[in-house]
C-alpha cells in the first residue's frame, strides 16, 4: 500500500484554478521530487496536504484511510503525520532556537519539556546546529535558519516531510548545508515530498521525479527517466532548457 | 486679580487638599481600571472579529459593529447611554460603577483597533508554519502572534491611555467624585472660578504629563530592539 | 426588562435635532478654521523660531494638550468673568475649540514640517525665497499631503467634542436631544437618536472629507 496518494486533486485560488485533477503516489521511504516551472502548483499540493489551502476536488489517501479536509479533527490528524519546511524558514522570531524546535512537541504533542529539549539537541546536533540552541532566528544565517526550520520538523517525528524550495531564498554559498542534511535524511529512510529547482541535487537523491506544468502532472519517471530519455514534449522542453548549464 | 490671590489661603485647606488629592486618585483609577479592563475586552472583541468560518458571521459583524459604532459617537453619549441604559435593568446601580462601565466601552472600542493592528503587523507566514504544526487559533495568538506584537501595541495604547486621562473629566457629569466634579464643587462654594480651575488643570497636567513622556520612553525603547543585534528579549 | 421603547416621540422632533446637529457641525468648522491658523503659526515657531519663543510655544501647547477641553471651557466660561471678559456660551465654545485646535494642530503640523527634508528647504532658500515664501510654497504644497489625513481625523475628533458644550447650556446636538429627553422622560430613545445623528454626522464627515483629499490633494484617505 502506498504510504500517501493524491488522486484527481483539484485546487483554485479564488477564481484562479491552481490544480487541475493531480495524482501522485509514492510508498515508505521514497524520496518524491516535484519539478517544473514556476506556477506549476507544486508549491500548492503541499500546501493541501497540510491543510494551508482548501481543495476543491479529489482525494488524498494516507496509509489507506483517506483524509477529510473539511473536518478539523482529519486535518489536525493529517498535520500530526505530516511536517513542512517552508522556502521562508517562517520561524519564530520572538523565540531562540531550542524553544523553536521543542514549542510543538511540548504545547501540540504534550511530550514532558525536558524529553523534547533532549530529541532537540539531538536534532539540532545532527543538522549541524547544536552550538546554537540559545540564539534568535535574527542572529543566524538563512541557510542555519533553514536547518532550523528543518529540525523543528523532525522533532515532531513526523512520518512525511514536505520540503517548499526550502533553497530557493538562500545564498548560493548556504545552499549546501542544507543540501546535506536533506541527504542525509533521504539516507535514513525518511519518506520526502520535495519541491525543488536544484536539479542535480533531485538527480542524486530522489527515487522518482514528477514533472508538472500549468497545475497538471506532465510526467513521472525515476531521475533517469525524466532528465536522460524525456517522452512528453513538454518534458523534454524543459528539462533542455534547464539541463544546458 | 487680587481678590483671587487673596482667596489662596483658604483654598487650599487641608480639607481641600485633601478631597483635591482624592480625587485625583479616583481619575487614575478609573483610568487604569478603565482602560485596562478596555485593553482585555478588546482583545477578545479582535480574537471574536478573526473567527473564521461562515457560521462566525454575525460574531464578526457583531465585532465590526460594536468598534465602529462606539468610535463614531462622543464618549459623553457614550456615558448618559450606559447611566439610563443601565437604570432600565439595575436600580440603584453606584457611580463609580456605571462610569467605569461606560469608560469600558469606550476604551475597548479605541484599542480594539490597536490590537488589530498588531495581531495584523506579524508576518502571515509565521502563523502559516504555526497552523501547519497543529496549533489552533488560540495556541498561535498567544505563542506567536502577541509577543511580536507588543512593540507595535503599547505606543498607540499609551497614547490612548494619556489622552484618556483628560476623557474622565467628562464623567464628573455622572456625579463621580473625580477631579472635575471637585473642582464644580469648589467653585460652587465660592472659590473663584479662576483659581479653581486654574488649578485643577495643573493637577490634572501633572497627571497627564509624566504619562506622556512615559509613553515617549517607551516607545524610543520598543523602536531600537530589532535593529539592534544581540539585545533582544522582548517575550 | 420591562421597557418600552417609544423612539416616535423622539423621531417627531427631528427638526430641532437637525439644526443642532447642524450647530454642532458649525461649531467644530468654526473652532477648526479659527484655530488652523494659530496652529500653523505655532508649528512654524516650534520648528524654526527663536529659542525663548520655541520654549513658549511649547510650554503653551504642552499645557493644552495635557488639560481637558472640559476644563478649558469651565475656565473660560466661569473663570474670565471675574477678570471682567465675559463670552456668550457659543463664543466660550468656539475659543475653547480654537485653543485645542491651535495646540492639537500645532503637533500635526509640526510632524509634516519635521518630514520635510533640508535639502528641499536650502534648495529653495538659495532660489532667492525668503523664510515666509519658502514656507508657503515649498513646504507646504509638501506637508499637506502628509498631514491631510491627520487632520481629517482630528476634525471628526473634533466634531464629537463639541457635544461638551450641552454641559454650558448650548443646544447643540446632544444638548438638544437632552433637553427632549426632559421634556419627555424617554431618555434612552433619545440619546440613541442622538448617537444614531453622530454616526451619520461622522460618516459624512468622513467620506467628504476622504473625496475631498482624494480629489483635491489626491491623498488616499479611507473612506470609511
Amino acid at each position: 500500500m502506498p504510504h500517501l496518494e493524491v488522486r484527481n486533486l483539484s485546487a483554485s485560488y479564488g477564481d484562479l484554478k491552481v490544480l487541475y485533477g493531480v495524482d501522485l503516489s509514492f510508498d515508505k521511504g521514497e524520496v518524491v521530487a516535484l519539478i517544473g516551472p514556476s506556477g506549476s502548483g507544486k508549491s500548492t499540493i503541499l500546501r493541501v496536504l497540510v491543510g494551508l489551502t482548501p481543495y476543491t476536488g479529489g482525494d488524498v489517501v494516507l496509509d489507506g484511510q483517506p483524509i477529510q479536509y473539511g473536518s478539523a479533527g482529519n486535518v489536525r490528524a493529517a498535520r500530526d503525520k505530516m511536517a513542512i519546511v517552508f522556502q521562508q524558514y517562517n520561524l519564530f522570531q520572538n523565540m531562540d532556537v531550542m524553544r523553536n524546535v521543542t514549542i510543538a512537541p511540548v504545547k501540540i504533542k504534550g511530550r514532558p519539556r525536558a524529553e523534547a529539549e533532549a530529541d532537540a539537541t539531538r536534532i539540532l546536533a545532527r543538522v549541524g546546529l547544536a552550538d546554537k540552541s540559545h540564539a534568535y532566528p535574527d542572529e543566524l544565517s538563512g541557510g542555519q535558519q533553514q536547518r532550523v526550520a528543518i529540525a523543528r520538523a523532525l522533532a515532531l517525528k513526523p512520518e512525511i516531510l514536505l520540503l517548499d524550495e526550502v533553497t530557493s531564498a538562500l545564498d548560493p554559498e548556504l545552499v549546501n548545508e542544507v543540501l546535506d542534511t536533506i541527504r542525509d535524511l533521504a539516507k535514513d529512510g525518511m519518506t520526502m515530498l520535495i519541491v525543488s529547482h536544484e536539479m542535480a541535487f533531485v538527480r542524486e537523491v530522489a527515487s522518482k521525479v514528477v514533472m508538472m506544468d500549468k497545475g497538471k502532472v506532465v510526467e513521472v519517471g525515476t531521475p533517469a527517466d525524466i532528465f536522460d530519455r524525456p517522452r512528453s514534449e513538454r518534458a523534454r522542453e524543459f528539462v533542455g532548457k534547464i539541463l544546458r548549464h | 486679580m487680587e481678590e483671587i490671590i487673596s482667596e489662596i489661603p483658604a483654598f487650599f485647606s487641608l480639607t481641600n487638599v485633601r478631597f483635591l488629592v482624592e480625587s485625583m486618585g479616583i481619575t487614575l483609577a478609573l483610568t487604569f481600571f478603565g482602560c485596562g479592563l478596555g485593553f482585555l475586552f478588546a482583545f477578545f472583541i479582535v480574537y471574536a472579529r478573526q473567527t473564521p468560518g461562515h457560521w462566525a458571521l454575525p460574531l464578526r459583524a457583531a465585532a465590526i459593529f460594536y468598534v465602529e459604532i462606539f468610535r463614531r459617537i462622543p464618549f459623553l453619549v457614550t456615558i448618559y447611554l450606559v447611566l439610563f441604559g443601565l437604570a432600565v435593568i439595575v436600580k440603584n446601580g453606584s457611580l463609580f460603577a456605571i462610569a467605569l462601565i461606560a469608560i469600558c466601552i469606550y476604551a475597548t472600542a479605541y484599542t480594539a483597533d490597536i490590537i488589530r493592528g498588531g495581531f495584523e503587523s506579524v508576518p502571515r507566514q509565521q502563523i502559516e508554519a504555526a497552523h501547519a504544526m497543529n496549533f489552533g487559533r488560540w495556541r498561535t495568538l498567544i505563542h506567536v502572534v502577541l509577543p511580536q506584537s507588543w512593540p507595535v501595541i503599547l505606543p498607540p495604547a499609551m497614547v490612548f491611555m494619556v489622552a484618556f486621562v483628560k476623557d474622565t473629566a467628562l464623567v464628573s457629569q455622572l456625579g463621580v467624585f473625580e477631579l472635575t466634579f471637585r473642582g464644580k464643587e469648589l467653585a460652587n462654594q465660592g472659590f473663584s472660578a479662576v483659581l479653581v480651575y486654574t488649578t485643577v488643570a495643573l493637577l490634572y497636567f501633572a497627571m497627564s504629563y509624566p504619562l506622556t513622556r512615559f509613553g515617549q520612553w517607551l516607545e524610543k525603547r520598543l523602536a531600537t530592539p530589532r535593529s539592534q543585534k544581540p539585545q533582544r528579549k522582548l517575550r | 426588562m420591562n421597557y418600552t421603547f417609544q423612539f416616535n416621540i423622539i423621531l417627531a422632533h427631528w427638526p430641532e435635532l437637525v439644526q443642532g446637529a447642524l450647530l454642532s457641525l458649525g461649531l467644530a468648522l468654526a473652532g477648526f478654521w479659527i484655530g488652523a491658523p494659530f496652529a500653523l503659526v505655532l508649528a512654524a515657531v516650534r520648528t524654526s523660531g527663536p529659542a525663548w519663543l520655541k520654549r513658549i510655544a511649547g510650554a503653551y501647547v504642552t499645557f493644552l494638550t495635557n488639560t481637558p477641553v472640559l476644563i478649558h471651557i469651565y475656565f473660560l466660561f466661569f473663570g474670565l468673568p471675574e477678570l471682567g471678559i465675559r463670552l456668550d456660551k457659543y463664543w466660550t465654545v468656539i475659543a475653547a475649540l480654537v485653543m485645542a485646535t491651535s495646540a492639537y494642530g500645532c503637533e500635526i503640523m509640526r510632524g509634516g514640517f519635521l518630514s520635510v527634508r533640508r535639502s528641499e528647504i536650502e534648495a529653495a532658500e538659495t532660489l532667492g525665497f525668503s523664510r515666509a515664501q519658502v514656507i508657503l510654497y515649498v513646504v507646504v504644497p509638501h506637508i499637506v499631503k502628509t498631514i491631510y489625513p491627520a487632520l481629517a481625523n482630528y476634525f471628526i475628533v473634533l466634531t464629537l467634542s463639541t457635544s461638551m458644550a450641552m454641559i454650558i447650556g448650548v443646544e447643540e446636538l446632544l444638548g438638544t436631544a437632552y433637553n427632549i429627553a426632559s421634556e419627555n422622560y424617554r431618555h434612552l430613545e433619545a440619546f440613541i437618536v442622538a448617537a444614531g445623528f453622530y454616526i451619520i454626522i461622522t460618516f459624512v464627515a468622513s467620506l467628504s472629507l476622504a473625496l475631498i483629499g482624494r480629489w483635491a490633494f489626491r491623498v488616499k484617505a479611507k473612506i470609511f
